[in-house]
């Protein structure tokens, strides 16, 4: 279980986000939905303990995520997190994108990361991409590759950054069925988008977030039926037309 | 029997001979970085308009990056002794200088050229604007914002180079510093006055074009 | 041409002296890349901090070795450190200041480089539970020297034509092997010829070299 509690986070004076409060439960995909600037993405990053937040706590598991004893490499594995920008190591080939951490964090052996990697590259329809360097796959293949590297890690939680956002609109299709995929075999999301479609279809509950804080959160019907926040109207009125 | 050759000790009129050595470097630096630049910016239009001329000057522009500069101050040197013709140190100090100044500073010049888009050029001229009008009021100033830090950095280049003119006999501010040195001994106060010297005028100057420069890429 | 004869056969019988020397360039400038780019990386990252303790002697480091005479600084180690005391041969003169000066250059050539790799990049590799020195090693220094493989070779190409300056402190890399054969003989101009000749092969080696290592391991 993820618990936010009061988080906040500003960068100089510009503060992203006030005071968050948000449960993340095992086995659910949570969408978080708001307007660009709203906080979502710092959120993820947030939890992920890749940006220092300066108020309220985060707990993975029950472990404070910036706590300064908590080893945040060791935390990182049961947390992937897929980015916007597709971020696959353009010098390695796709197979040793999957296999660099687990030799590195987990000290595998060259033979046991290649098996991983092909494993996880097949798992996500890759296999016979595995020995292609990231320049010769396409952005959704691209995407998925960094959906396999992040699972090679055997993550509990899996946190999504807009992963359709920079896709042109006919890979998005590929992206979004790998996600349905890992919810089905009972993956923990959490899942920053502006797809209103995907979170309707896929996600079990939604929250909406508005200039640093929760507006709204509640199941998929509540939130987007019958929404409470004028906010949460707005913008669904906004994204319909 | 005792030989005193000279005094090893440092005196003020020693700053003088300094200041007449910082005083030579400041002026060869000078000559050398106008005409280097006069030139190059012929050397880089032409270049950049003649496909022609660029094949033809190529092999000069490769030797004279191919060559360590030392060497091609001794070659000058002795090749001007062996043709008979009578060039004193300075100039021919500011010969070899400024004509590697010239070549390098025409390829910025090309470059900087080559970076304004022909879109441009196309719009400027599609107005009735003739060719030498669309040079002076578009081209120019577009590629000058390019390359003028580029520019800065090869006239700091030439600075520091200048410090090796001293092989073909110009006492400049290095050479004035080891003849005190070898006089008296004082090598460490002497040479600490030299970078100074060298990091007062090259550091003011490239921190100025690091800013420009960000500046003009906002 | 001026009535003057050249005389070639005293350069040829020259030439092990000249090849010795040519050698001794060659390997002075590849240990001082190469201690260059150890230490210039590290100065590259530290720069980018721009606060700290490391960022100011970085900082003071790069801008050192970048606003001063690369003689000044062969100087400061032949006869500066010889004026405290410390005494060091030629050679080692001329690899530590061609060292200090190649890391002033390349830490800046890195820092451009480290600009234009995406800050997602080292964000992707932590996320994965990387630790930051693994981040850099594997993901963003092998990236790094693709980046910045033309002022990587622009730089080689340079140090090797500055260790010429070891024949101003009695080295005899190929510049001072040249001048001591030519003293004997004083054909200066034929021995200088040859020895330009050789500059501009053993540059023309690096470059072309390079491009075969950049197309052999480097290409994405």
């Amino acid at each position: 279980m993820i618990d936010i509690r009061g988080v906040r986070k500003h960068f100089g004076n510009i503060e992203i986000l006030k005071g968050i409060d948000l449960d993340v439960n095992k086995g659910e995909l949570l969408c978080l939905l708001g307007a660009s600037g709203s906080g979502k993405s710092t959120l993820l990053q947030c939890i992920n303990g890749l940006e220092p937040i300066q108020g309220g706590s985060i707990k993975v598991d029950g472990i404070e995520v910036h706590a300064a004893s908590t080893d945040l490499n060791m935390l990182r594995q049961r947390l992937g997190i897929v980015f916007q920008q597709f971020n696959a190591f353009p010098h390695l080939k796709a197979w040793e994108n999957v296999a660099l951490a687990p030799r590195l964090v987990q000290g595998k052996s060259r033979r046991e990361a290649h098996e991983i990697a092909l494993h996880h590259l097949a798992h996500v329809g890759l296999a016979e991409k595995a020995d292609l360097l990231p320049s010769r796959l396409s952005g959704g293949q691209q995407q998925r590759l960094a959906i396999a590297r992040a699972l090679a890690m055997k993550p509990t939680y899996m946190l999504f950054d807009e992963v359709t956002s920079a896709l042109d609109p006919e890979l998005v299709g590929e992206v979004l069925d790998t996600m349905r995929l890992l919810r089905q075999e009972g993956m923990t999301m959490v899942v920053v988008t502006h797809d209103i479609t995907f979170a309707r279809n896929s996600s079990d509950r939604v929250a909406f977030l508005h200039q640093g804080t929760v507006a709204e959160i509640g199941t998929v019907s509540q939130v987007l039926g019958q929404p409470r926040s004028e906010h949460t109207q707005k913008f669904l009125r906004r994204e319909h037309c | 029997m005792q030989f005193v050759l000279s005094d090893p000790s440092l005196h003020w009129r020693d700053l003088w001979f300094l200041l007449q050595g910082a005083g030579h470097t400041l002026w060869v630096t000078l000559v050398a970085g106008l005409l280097g630049t006069l030139g190059g910016i012929l050397l880089g239009w032409m270049r950049f308009g003649s496909v022609w001329l660029r094949w033809f000057t190529a092999p000069y522009v490769d030797v004279v990056r191919s060559v360590p500069m030392i060497i091609q101050l001794i070659l000058a040197n002795s090749f001007l002794a062996l043709s008979g013709l009578g060039v004193n140190a300075f100039w021919l100090s500011v010969l070899v200088l400024s004509s590697s100044m010239a070549v390098v500073t025409s390829e910025v010049v090309r470059g900087g050229l080559e970076a304004v888009p022909p879109t441009y050029r196309r719009a400027a001229r599609s107005l009735g604007i003739n060719w030498l009008q669309e040079f002076c009021h578009i081209s120019a100033p577009l590629a000058l914002r390019t390359s003028f830090a580029a520019w800065v950095g090869l006239l700091l280049g030439l600075a520091k180079d200048s410090a090796l003119v001293s092989v073909v006999g110009y006492v400049e501010y290095m050479k004035s510093t080891q003849i005190l040195i070898t006089r008296t001994h004082e090598a460490l106060l002497l040479l600490l006055g030299v970078g100074l010297f060298y990091f007062v005028i090259c550091y003011p100057v490239s921190r100025y074009s690091a800013r420009l420069e960000r500046r003009m890429a906002l | 041409m001026f009535g003057y004869t050249f005389y070639w056969s005293l350069v040829w019988d020259a030439i092990p002296e000249l090849l010795a020397g040519a050698w001794l360039t060659v390997q002075l400038a590849a240990l001082s890349m190469l201690l260059g780019t150890v230490f210039g990386l590290p100065l590259a990252v530290a720069r980018r901090q721009g606060e700290g303790r490391a960022y100011r002697l970085a900082t003071a480091w790069v801008e050192l070795a970048r606003n001063t005479p690369t003689l000044f600084q062969i100087y400061m180690m032949y006869f500066g450190l010889g004026a405290l005391g410390i005494q060091i041969s030629s050679y080692w003169a001329v690899l530590i200041a061609l060292t200090f000066n190649n890391t002033g250059y390349l830490a800046e050539i890195f820092r451009g480089g480290l600009a234009g790799i995406a800050r997602q990049q080292l964000a992707a590799a932590r996320s994965l539970g990387l630790n930051q020195r693994q981040g850099y090693l594997h993901v963003v220094f092998p990236q790094l020297l693709r980046i910045v493989f033309p002022g990587y070779v622009t730089q080689a190409v340079w140090a090797m034509l500055n260790t010429s300056l070891g024949m101003l402190v009695g080295l005899q890399e190929l510049s001072g092997a040249a001048q001591s054969a030519q003293s004997v003989s004083f054909r200066s101009f034929e021995f200088f010829l040859i020895t330009a000749l050789i500059y501009y092969v053993i540059a023309k080696l690096i470059e072309f070299g390079a491009r075969a290592v950049f197309w052999r391991w480097l290409r994405t």
